[in-house]
Order: structure tokens, then sequence, then C-alpha cells
């Protein structure tokens, strides 16, 4: 029962890629992209998925994949051409089928009505092409058998552009004589594709006559490749001359598809092969007497690309070789990993206590030890690194359904898919990515009818993109519309109460007013946005993440919202620091810098606040000691070093710290699994020398000092602590 | 069987330990190990008896001066001090007491439920009483440790 599950587990985790690769096809179909090799591959999506479910007796999902199926082929067969409408129904057929997939792994049932209606929807299509929906009900049968039959000409369920070749390679005595070597030559043809080699000893004549000089031995061999017969070539360039090669194809694609096909050679003979090229089973033995063992093995690399500029398609189709890895245990490796990175603090600690003479060899192990393991955390961390792609493909349909909700023409344009971020964050961001998206949609883009009004394409663009900055990743989501609309922002907030009716604000202090809780800009809700989720949820979840978001808006050009995010939630560049004879860790990202300021620079308001002045600005002082609740050692009388911080909203304030020690990566432990969350410490890690250091959540420590005056902190703090206890 | 049935519902195993001069003890099940006394990260704003947290092996537990989340005094620094680490629903936490006594073997039937008594922290605290033979020792429930705080809130 058991291996049923994890076979099921096992389709349900193809289902997701083979979603991703049919609506990535799907809008490179939609940008023009019309080449067989990518309308294959959305037919293939479809199909696998078809078959697939047939075999765990999923009928909804078989039948409608079937219909989807059916439209594709006809499509691919250019029966059918697709025009927007067109599209528009493929792309509503894919995320049903993502429905469909989600539901039945889920096990929830899904309106039947909702997918018969899909199916009549397609049938149409169908019918406009005086196509008969049932016709090719007889290849449903053959649906859940992986392989096909296919009839000679057509493309099948193989890559388009694999081509077979029979080689005959038949050494001269110079090639041996020059230093050449067969085997080298065959394993460079072996990483071209699927490689079965036969060697004609026949030749061979009897050991008492044979000429050590003299080459008997010749190669039989059959390649399947995506190369071109000009690579090929290219393997045996060096050995022209040297030995008597013949490379005849034996079976292409069809010809209207492979404008890459090699042109015949000479004597070329091409023949239909009766199986599938790609059936033969890569495991398929390679008989190279005498040849070392690793030539037996298919390639640990994807075969070589035909030509450097390939379809992007071709790399899903020979994608690295990949290893599923149960999460918990990559979570096991990097806690391991994270506990040999302190181990190696504590002893570099040791060993510089230890006084020893300059140059010592134990320094320099430890060094090297030192780096090692910071070498194995970066390979460990990489290893829960996943590209934004599949994030950033599913608000694809985020768009396309908030575009339909709001009768709004949109379109999402993706840059910088392949950038990695930890994959509990891509999991975590998806919600706040959905909502700013969503309202992107709703809110940021005009209707049709004023953009063109305002002389703007009718087709309103938002743009997702993801970019590194300094260890963090930048997802910046842009629309074209109209900019905020300031004043009605400031007289939301001001009818709400949020904003006292006689204060002057600033735009980015209007901007911000977005993230207040409770906040919605659209004059009516709509059933899209408006549903009692605001900007402040998702500021919330970003912060949760240690990001942040940002607003800029141009009037009348559109808005760009940025979320800012480590790259990883399980290490942190922080600033160790000393508060209250505590040592507590800043996370590097909010710190602006470190001044020890003038004593004039300080100036005191009423009995606890004070102000640092600082390049003709003002900036509030934190003791931080006494936010925390620890007794502040503050001399009143000296002037405090101070960490210059920046707050979520841009604002700037300024820490008082006892003493700077240094700047160091430190791995992140919550402090939830064992205890429960604490007010103004985000997490906490191990130091060195054991001890637990606290890492302090800067901005809700700024914001304690505004919501909380010193002598309320006791009544505010006892319900503060309640949860502390539940937990 | 039956006879071994009954026998293995009969023992149970406490591990009693002196706190604020009384004595205590927790189902050996549910203790993972007894450490020395280490110093501790203090929390801020922490709940009476909350100490801090400390490093066991990489993960992050959070210390209970188990006299003060008694009501009782706090324990007193002493070297001699010991950790008791036990587990708790999911969680790891660290319990101070003075020193650790015995194991103790009692069947089941010998635990004696508590009495009514004025004090509702130590009542709530703990779920029965064991008579040894220099006096007795009370079982303490974890879940009041730790939740204490939240109750009297509540």
């Amino acid at each position: 029962m058991a291996s049923v599950n994890s076979i099921r587990d096992t389709f349900f985790e193809e289902c997701e890629e083979l979603l991703e690769a049919l609506s990535e096809g799907l809008a490179r179909m939609e940008a023009g992209t019309r080449d067989s090799e990518t309308v294959n591959a959305v037919f293939r999506a479809v199909h696998s998925i078809k078959g697939g479910a047939g075999a765990f007796a999923l009928a909804d999902l078989v039948a409608f994949a079937h219909r989807f199926e059916t439209v594709l082929d006809e499509v691919r067969s250019g029966r059918i051409e697709l025009d927007t409408d067109g599209f528009h129904m493929m792309f509503r057929s894919a995320d049903h089928l993502s429905d469909l997939v989600a539901a039945a792994r889920s096990g929830a049932p899904i309106a039947a009505g909702v997918t018969l209606a899909f199916i009549v929807a397609l049938d149409d299509c169908l019918d406009d092409h005086d196509i008969d929906p049932n016709a090719t009900d007889a290849d449903f049968n053959f649906a859940a058998i992986p392989f096909e039959f296919d009839g000679p000409g057509e493309a099948g369920d193989y890559p388009s552009g694999t081509a077979v070749f029979d080689i005959t390679f038949c050494p001269h005595a110079g090639l041996y004589a020059n230093g050449h070597e067969p085997a080298l030559l065959i394993r460079s043809l072996a990483e071209l594709g699927a490689l079965t080699t036969e060697l004609d000893a026949s030749a061979l004549p009897d050991w008492r006559e044979l000429d050590l000089l003299t080459p008997y031995l010749r190669w039989q061999m059959r390649l399947t490749t995506q190369a071109d017969l000009t690579r090929l070539h290219e393997i045996f360039e060096f050995v022209e001359g040297l030995c008597n090669l013949d490379i005849l194809p034996v079976r292409a694609d069809q010809p209207d598809d492979t404008p890459d096909m090699p042109v015949a050679a000479e004597g070329a003979t091409v023949e239909t092969m009766t199986e599938n090229p790609t059936d033969q089973p890569r495991i398929e033995p390679v008989a190279v007497p005498g040849q070392p063992a690793e030539l037996r093995l298919q390639p640990a690399v994807p075969p070589a690309k035909a030509s450097p500029d390939a379809n992007p398609q071709t790399e899903s189709q020979a994608p690295n070789p990949t290893l599923r890895v149960d999460l918990e245990r990559v979570d096991r490796l990097i806690n391991a990993v994270g506990e040999l990175i302190t181990n190696q603090a504590a002893i570099a600690q040791r060993v510089e206590e230890m006084t020893l003479a300059t140059g010592a060899e134990i320094k320099t192990d430890v060094e090297d030890y030192r780096l090692l393991a910071r070498d194995l955390q970066e390979a460990v961390m990489a290893i829960r690194a996943q590209p934004v792609k599949p994030l950033f493909q599913r608000m694809l349909r985020i768009v396309r359904e908030a575009a339909d909700a709001t009768g709004k023409a949109a379109r999402l344009v993706i840059v910088g898919e392949s950038i990695e971020v930890d994959k509990t964050m891509i999991e975590r961001l998806a919600d706040p990515l959905t909502h700013m998206i969503r309202n992107a949609v709703d809110h940021g883009l005009e209707s049709t009818e004023a953009r063109i009004a305002a002389g703007k394409d009718a087709v309103g663009t938002i743009s997702l993109s993801a970019a590194h900055r300094s260890g963090r990743v930048l997802i910046t989501i842009r629309d074209d519309g109209a900019g905020l609309d300031r004043p009605k922002i400031l007289e939301i907030a001001r009818r709400k109460g949020l904003v006292p009716a006689e204060v002057d604000l600033t735009d980015t202090e209007i901007d911000a007013l977005l993230f207040l809780p409770g906040f919605s800009t659209a004059a009516s809700v709509s059933n899209l946005s408006g549903r009692g989720v605001g900007l402040d949820v998702v500021r919330a979840a970003v912060a949760a993440l240690g990001g942040r978001v940002s607003i800029a808006s141009t009037p009348g050009q559109g808005t760009e919202f940025t979320i800012s995010v480590p790259l990883t939630l399980a290490v942190m560049d922080g600033m160790v620091v000393s508060v209250a004879g505590q040592t507590v860790v800043v996370p590097i990202a909010s710190i602006l810098e470190t001044i020890r300021p003038e004593k004039g620079d300080i100036n005191r308001i009423g009995t606890s606040e004070s102000l640092l002045s600082i390049r003709g600005r003002f900036i509030p002082v934190v003791d931080v000691a006494r936010c925390l609740g620890f007794a502040s050692t503050i001399d009143s009388q000296a002037t405090p070093l101070l960490l210059l911080v920046e707050g979520e909203d841009q604002d700037h304030f300024a820490l008082i710290v006892d003493e700077v020690h240094d700047q160091r990566q430190v791995v992140i432990k919550g402090l939830d699994n064992n205890y429960g969350s604490v007010a103004g410490v985000s997490a906490a890690t191990v130091l060195g020398n054991g001890q637990i250091a606290l890492i302090l959540d800067t901005d809700v420590i700024a914001n304690q000092r505004d919501m909380a005056p010193p002598r309320t902190w006791l009544s505010t703090q006892i319900t503060e602590d309640a949860p502390h206890g539940l937990n | 069987m039956a006879s071994t049935e009954m026998q293995s519902q009969a023992d149970l195993e406490f591990v009693t330990f002196c706190v604020g001069g009384q004595s205590y003890s927790i189902d050996i099940a549910r203790i993972k190990e007894i450490r020395r006394w280490a110093p501790v990260t203090p929390l801020p704003h922490a709940p009476i008896g909350v100490l801090g947290v400390m490093n066991l092996r990489g993960s992050v537990i959070p210390i209970y001066d188990l006299a003060a989340r008694l009501g009782l005094p706090g324990t007193p620094d002493n070297p001699r001090n010991v950790i008791v680490v036990a587990m708790h629903g999911g969680q790891t936490i660290g319990l101070l007491v003075e020193s650790v006594s015995k194991i103790l073997s009692v069947s089941r039937d010998l635990i004696q439920s508590t009495p009514d008594m004025r004090s509702d922290t130590v009542r709530q605290s703990i779920t029965g009483l064991i008579t040894l033979d220099e006096g007795m020792t009370r079982v303490i429930d974890l879940a009041a440790v730790v939740h204490e705080q939240a109750m009297a809130v509540a």
C-alpha cells in the first residue's frame, strides 16, 4: 500500500512539472512561437497527465485531459489555428487541469458541472473546425499505454529533432600511430545521446599471425541523438583520413519540423524504423571489448545541445539528473551543518585563546576548517534553493483570472525567473505575491476605456521581476496603471480616522498608509480584492520572512511594489553587539552605520526621549536595554555608541548599544519550537562559546518605543506575556 | 498473559528531585537527560520563573526555575543545581532544580490524588502524591509548569 502511495506521490509531483511545462509552452505559443517542439511539449504534458491519471483511475482527470488533448492534437496538426479567444480557452483549460490534479491529490471533489462546462467548450472548439470530438476515441484506449504506435511521419512522444545515425568506424594504422584512441571517440559520441556499439572483430587473425601494427577492428554504432551531422563529424575531425567513416542518418522526424535536419550524406538511406527510437533503453549495454567500464554508462551530463542557441525547451527535455529527496532529510543535514559551523567557531575561539606562536600550524588548519565549513554550508544551502520560476508561473494564472474578473486586459511580463531562493521562502511568498498581483490588476490598472482615453496600450502590463541585490532577493511587481491616487488615499485615511485631519503628509508617508490595517482604496469592494485582506497582511507576511515591502508610484505611469527578502531563512549576516551585558545580534540588513556621536548631537526631550541630530536630521534614539526590559547600564553623562538602523518604513532610528564586537554569519534558531515568540526578538543563534544570543527584531523595538512609553510597559507586558505560556 | 499486563501497568518509574526543599517527581519517560547548570541567556520581559534560554546541542530550549513556577521562592544560585531536560508535548524544556535525588519505582495504585488545598498554584501543578519512607513526593504536571502564566492571566 505504501509503495502505491509513493508512486502516486511521484505522479503528482510529475504532474506539477508537467503543468508548469504546459502553461509555459502555451505562453510561448501565445507569444508567437509555433514550432513543433513547443506544441509537442504542450501536447505531451497533457498526454502524460492523462496517462498517469488513467493508471490511478482518476476518471474526471482522464476525461478532461483527453478532451483537452484532442484539441491540442488538432492544434498540433494545424487543423485548428488558435486565435486570442482560443488561447484564452487553452489557458483556462490548463488552469482547470491544474485544479483537477490538485483535487485528485487532496481527494477534494470538484463540481462535475465545471468540468462538463469545460468539456463542452472544448467540444465547441472542435465543432467550429468540423472535427468530431468523438472520432479520436478509438485512440483513447491507448491513452494509458506509455508508448503509442505512431504511424510513419507522426511526431509521436519522443522529442522532435531526434535523429538516429548508423556509424561505421574503421580506423587505419595511421590513427593509432598518431596517438588517437577509438575509445575516446566513442565516448564523445556517447555524450551526444544513446549509443549502441558493436565491435566487428571478424578481421582479427589468429594470434600467431597477428601484426601489432595492423588494425583489424571496426565498430558499428547506432546513435540516437539530438545533435546534427556536423556535430558528429566534428568528433571525427582530427582522425579524418585516418579511418573509414560512414555516418548514415537512419530516421529523423517529420521532415517539415526539423529545419536543423542534417543534409543527407552521400549514399544516405532514409528508412522508417519500426520501433520508436527514444524507446531504446538508455541502459542498453554498450559492448566495447577492453574498454573502460564507464563507457557503459549514460553520461551524467545531458546530451550536448545541437546548437548553442537551442530553444530553451530542449533543456526541459533533457533535464539535469535530479534526485527527489525528502525535505526533512535536507533539513537534518542543514541542522548538522549549522552545528558544525558553531563547533568550528568554538574551536577557532579556543585556539585563539591559546596564545600560540604566529604561524603555528594549527592556526592554518583552523582557518582551512573554517573555509571548508563555509563551503559545506553554502553547498547545503544550495540544496534548498530553488528558482522562483514555478512561483512566477503561477502568477500568470492569477493575472488571467484577475483580468477576467475585472474585465480588464492584462499581460504579465516575467523577468529573472531563474533567480534562486530558499524553498520555504518561495512557499511563503506565494500568498503575498498573489495578493499583490491581484491588487496590481484590480487597483493598479485602469479600465480598458480609461487606458485608451489616456493614450495607453489597451492591454495593461504587469511586470514581475526577481533580482539579487547584496545578499537579498528583490521581487518587484510593477504595473503601468494610473499610479497611486494620493489625495484619495489621504481622504480615506482621514475618513477612517487613521490620520488626524490637520496633519500634512509627504508622498512617501501617504503611500505608507496603504499598509495600515483595514485600509482599502477600492471605492467599491470588488469580488476580487477587498476581502478584508489588505496590504498590511502582505507586509506582515513579508516581515515574517525577514523582508520588507516598499512602494514607489508615479501618477499616470504606474505603481511599483518591491519586496526584499533574505536568500535563506537559515543563516543571516549579523552584527554582534552587547546590550546591558548581554550579547545580542542585530541583522546587518537593517544597519546603516555605526556612530559615536558628539555630546551635543544628542538632544534630550522630556525625561526619557532623546533625538540624535545627524546631517541636519533628527532621529529618535532607542535605548535597546530598556526596550528589552534589561537594566540599562547607560551612563547618561557619556555619549552612547549608536547603531543607525533603517526601519521597514524607511524611517531611521538609532539604537543605543554598549559595544560592537564583530560582524559574522549566524545560524538562525527559532524560539517558537520550544517556547514561543518574544516581542522584540526575531530568533536566536548559538555563539562560538556555546552561549545563545538573541537576534533583535529592530522594527518591533522601534515601534514599541512609539506605542508604549516606559511607564506603561508593565501593564502591557502582562497581556503580551500570555502567549508565551501558551506555546 | 493477564499477569504480565498487570505487571507492566503496575510499575511506573519517577525521577525525584529537590525543589525549594521539597521533593517533586516526574515520570521518567518524559525526561530526556539531566545536565549541569550552565549560564542561560535571559529573555526580554520573561514571565516569572522563566530564566531564559540555553543551548542544548544546537536547540534553543527555555529554562524554567521550577521553584519559582510553583510559587516558591526562586532557586538560589548554586553550582550544584542541575537542569532536568524534559519533553512536554512537542517541546523540549529545561527545569532548574536544586538536586536530583533518586529514581523511584512505584505501582500505579500507590499514587494518590491531590487533596484539596488552599494554594491553587501548587495544586494545579501536581497530578498526584507518592508516599515515600521519609515522607512524600509530588508528581509534577508539566503542562501546568509551562502554562501557568497563561492560566494566571486568563
